[in-house]
C-alpha cells in the first residue's frame, strides 16, 4: 500500500505546476553561470590566480568543465534548499489547506504509510533536482569548456586534482549533497505537520536554515560547543570531497550528523502526524 | 437479529477543556439509511470524523464491522466509502486522475472502463479529462459520490451530501441512496441539515445536540409519536373550527383553512365528526411537523 501511495504522491509532484519552477530556475541559472563564464570566465580565474602567480606557473586549461562543475555547485548549493523546501514543506501542509488530506486519510492505509510515501516521493523529488543540477554542470560544463585537471581553492590551499581523478569525486560529492538536501526535505515535511497552510513551512525551514547559518559563521565562543551539531555546519560537506588526502573523519562526522538530523526530524513527524487530529 | 455495522459507546472528545462530544450512543445496523440530525456545532461532524479515525477521542467505544476502531483503522476503513464534510479534490488533476489516485489506495478496480463506468454512473461522463478546478460544486459532490463507491463499500458515510446541488442533483443522489440500500443492502449513514431528506430517505435517526445523543430510534416511530398539523379545506370554516374545538387543539389563523393539531390515526375521526355535522370538505392536507419535532427535542436539551 505504501508503494501504491508512493505512486500517487509522484503523480501528484509531477502534476503541480511548482514543481516545475525548481527545474526552470535551476536550468535558467546553470545556464547564466555558464553564459558568464563562457564570455568572461578567463577573466575570473586571472582574477583567484592572481595571488599564487608570483610563486605558481599555472600551465594547461584551468577553465574546464570540471572546474565549472565545482563553482556551479558551490554557488547554487545555498538555493536548492529553498527549491527543495518549495515543494517537501507543502506535501502535508497543502494537502491539510486544500482539504484532500481529509479525503486521503479515510482511505485503507496508515498514517505512519502516508507519511512515509510522501517522504519518499519527497526525496526523489529532491534527487531528480540534484541529479538535473549535476547533468547540466558536469556534463554541459565538460561539454563547454572541455575535460581537464581541476583547480580547487579551500582554505588549506590550492589543490590541483588530475583530470581522471575527479569523477568518483563528483559522485561522491553529489551524494554527500543529497544527505545534506534530504535533511532539509526531512526539516521541512516535519514542519509540514504542524501547519494547515504550505506557506508556513516553506519559510519557517528557510528561517531555520539561515538561523543556524549565522550562528555557524559567527566567530562567539558561546556558539563553539553547537556549532558541530548543527546540519547546516554540514551542508557543505561535500566540498571535502575534493580535497587531498581526503578528510574521512570529518567527512564520517558530516555524514553521521546529517543522518541523526534525518532520524530526528522523521521521528518527530511521524509522530506529530500520528497524534493529529484532522479539523481541516 | 440484526448485524450491528456501528456501535458507538459513550463517546467523548474533549479539545482541552472544552468538550465537543458529552455522550454520544448509537447503533447502526445493516442495510440501514442512518439519519443524523443535529444543529450546527452539535457534534456531527466530530462525531463523523470520530469514526472514520481522522479525530481521535477522548474516550468511549467506537466499534464498525465489530471492530474497535482504535484497534485496526486501515482493516475497518476498508470497507467504508465516505464524504466528510465537502469532497476536496486535487483541482490540479482531472477528475479521471482523482479517482485513479483515491481508488489505487482503496484497492478498487482502477481500471479506465470502471473509472469511465463510475462517473457515468453520477452524470460526469464526458468530463473525465477535466481538471476539477473546473467543476462547480454540485460536480465535486458527484465526483465524491463515485469516489466514494468505487471500491464498493459495504458502509457510507455521506456528510451533507446534496449541499450546493441543483433540485435534480439532489433527486439523483437521493434516488442513488435509495438504490444503494434496495439494490446492494448498503449500510448508509447520512447526516443532512434538510429534515425532510432525512424523513424520505432514513429508515432510522439520531438527534444530537450540545454533543449528546437526544433520540435514536426508527424514524417513523419517533415521528409518529408527533402530533400532525392537519389542514382541512371546508364549506364552513366558523363551525368546523367549533366542531374540531371540541375534540382538538385548532390552531387559529388568518388562512381560510382549518388547522388542527392531532395525530395520523384521529384524522378519520375528525374527518367523520366534521361530516356527521353537515359540513363539506374539499380537501384534507397533513404536514409532518419535523422541524417542529426537531427544535422540540434541542430545545429540551
Amino acid at each position: 500500500m505504501i508503494l501504491k501511495n508512493t505512486y500517487n504522491e509522484i503523480i501528484k509532484i509531477a502534476a503541480k505546476p511548482r514543481t516545475y519552477i525548481s527545474v526552470i530556475a535551476i536550468t535558467v541559472l546553470v545556464g547564466i553561470i555558464l553564459f558568464a563564464m563562457k564570455i568572461d570566465g578567463q577573466n575570473y580565474i586571472s582574477f583567484i590566480t592572481a595571488s599564487f602567480e608570483q610563486t605558481l606557473s599555472f600551465e594547461g586549461k584551468i577553465l574546464n568543465g570540471n572546474l565549472m562543475a565545482f563553482i556551479i555547485l558551490q554557488m547554487l548549493i545555498v538555493q536548492i534548499p529553498l527549491l527543495v523546501a518549495l515543494v517537501t514543506g507543502d506535501l502535508i501542509s497543502g494537502e491539510a489547506a486544500m482539504g484532500s488530506l481529509r479525503m486521503l486519510l479515510t482511505k485503507p492505509i496508515s498514517r505512519t504509510g502516508v507519511l512515509v510515501s510522501k517522504y519518499m516521493a519527497g526525496l526523489l523529488y529532491t534527487l531528480i533536482l540534484l541529479l538535473w543540477m549535476g547533468v547540466l554542470s558536469v556534463v554541459v560544463g565538460k561539454m563547454l569548456f572541455g575535460d581537464g585537471d581541476m583547480m580547487v581553492l579551500n582554505s588549506d590551499g590550492l589543490v590541483i586534482l588530475k583530470y581522471n581523478d575527479v569523477n568518483w569525486r563528483f559522485i561522491t560529492a553529489f551524494g554527500i549533497a543529497f544527505l545534506a538536501l534530504a535533511t532539509v526535505a526531512t526539516l521541512s515535511i516535519m514542519l509540514s505537520c504542524f501547519s494547515e497552510n504550505s506557506i508556513g513551512p516553506i519559510v519557517t525551514t528557510m528561517s531555520i536554515i539561515i538561523l543556524f547559518t549565522i550562528i555557524g559563521t559567527l566567530d562567539v565562543p558561546v556558539f563553539d560547543n553547537i556549532r558541530p551539531y548543527l546540519f547546516t555546519t554540514h551542508m557543505a560537506a561535500w566540498r571535502s570531497m575534493f580535497e587531498d588526502p581526503l578528510p574521512f573523519a570529518q567527512i564520517k562526522q558530516s555524514v553521521v550528523v546529517l543522518l541523526t538530523h534525518i532520524f530526528v526530524f522523521f521521528g518527530i513527524a511521524v509522530y506529530q502526524f500520528n497524534k493529529k487530529d484532522i479539523l481541516s | 437479529m440484526d448485524e450491528k455495522i456501528v456501535e458507538i459507546i459513550g463517546l467523548q472528545k474533549y479539545y482541552g477543556k472544552f468538550k465537543a462530544i458529552d455522550k454520544v450512543d448509537l447503533q447502526v445496523f445493516k442495510g440501514d439509511i442512518y439519519g443524523f440530525l443535529g444543529p450546527n456545532g452539535a457534534g456531527k461532524s466530530t462525531t463523523i470524523r470520530c469514526i472514520l479515525s481522522l479525530i481521535k477521542s477522548s474516550s468511549g467505544t467506537i466499534n464498525v464491522f465489530g471492530e474497535n476502531i482504535k484497534n485496526n483503522p486501515t482493516h475497518v476503513l476498508r470497507r467504508i466509502g465516505c464524504i466528510v464534510e465537502k469532497p476536496d479534490f486535487y483541482k490540479y488533476l482531472s477528475a479521471e486522475k482523482n479517482l485513479e489516485i483515491f481508488g489505487r489506495i482503496s484497492e478498487a478496480d482502477i481500471s479506465k472502463k470502471n473509472i469511465h463506468k463510475m462517473l457515468d454512473f453520477v452524470g460526469l461522463r464526458g468530463r473525465e479529462k477535466d481538471k476539477v478546478s473546473g467543476f462547480s460544486h454540485g460536480m465535486k459532490q458527484r465526483l465524491g459520490m463515485a469516489q466514494t463507491l468505487i471500491h464498493n463499500p459495504d458502509l457510507i458515510v455521506l456528510d451533507e451530501p446534496t449541499t450546493g446541488m441543483d433540485p435534480q442533483g439532489i433527486i439523483d443522489i437521493r434516488n442513488l441512496i435509495l438504490n444503494l440500500k434496495n439494490e446492494f443492502n448498503k449500510t448508509i449513514i447520512l447526516s443532512s441539515h434538510i429534515l425532510s431528506e432525512i424523513e424520505i430517505i432514513a429508515n432510522r435517526m439520531v438527534v444530537i445536540n450540545k454533543g449528546k445523543t437526544i433520540v435514536e430510534g426508527s424514524v417513523s416511530e419517533l415521528l409518529n409519536s408527533e402530533e400532525l398539523i392537519v389542514t382541512f379545506e371546508t364549506n364552513n370554516l366558523e363551525k368546523s373550527r367549533q366542531i374540531a374545538a371540541a375534540l382538538h387543539k385548532v390552531e387559529v389563523d388568518d388562512s381560510q383553512l382549518l388547522s388542527v393539531f392531532l395525530s395520523k390515526n384521529e384524522i378519520p375521526d375528525l374527518n367523520k365528526a366534521l361530516m356527521d355535522n353537515g359540513i363539506e370538505i374539499y380537501g384534507i392536507e397533513t404536514k409532518r411537523k419535523l422541524e417542529d419535532y426537531f427544535l422540540k427535542l434541542i430545545n429540551q436539551a
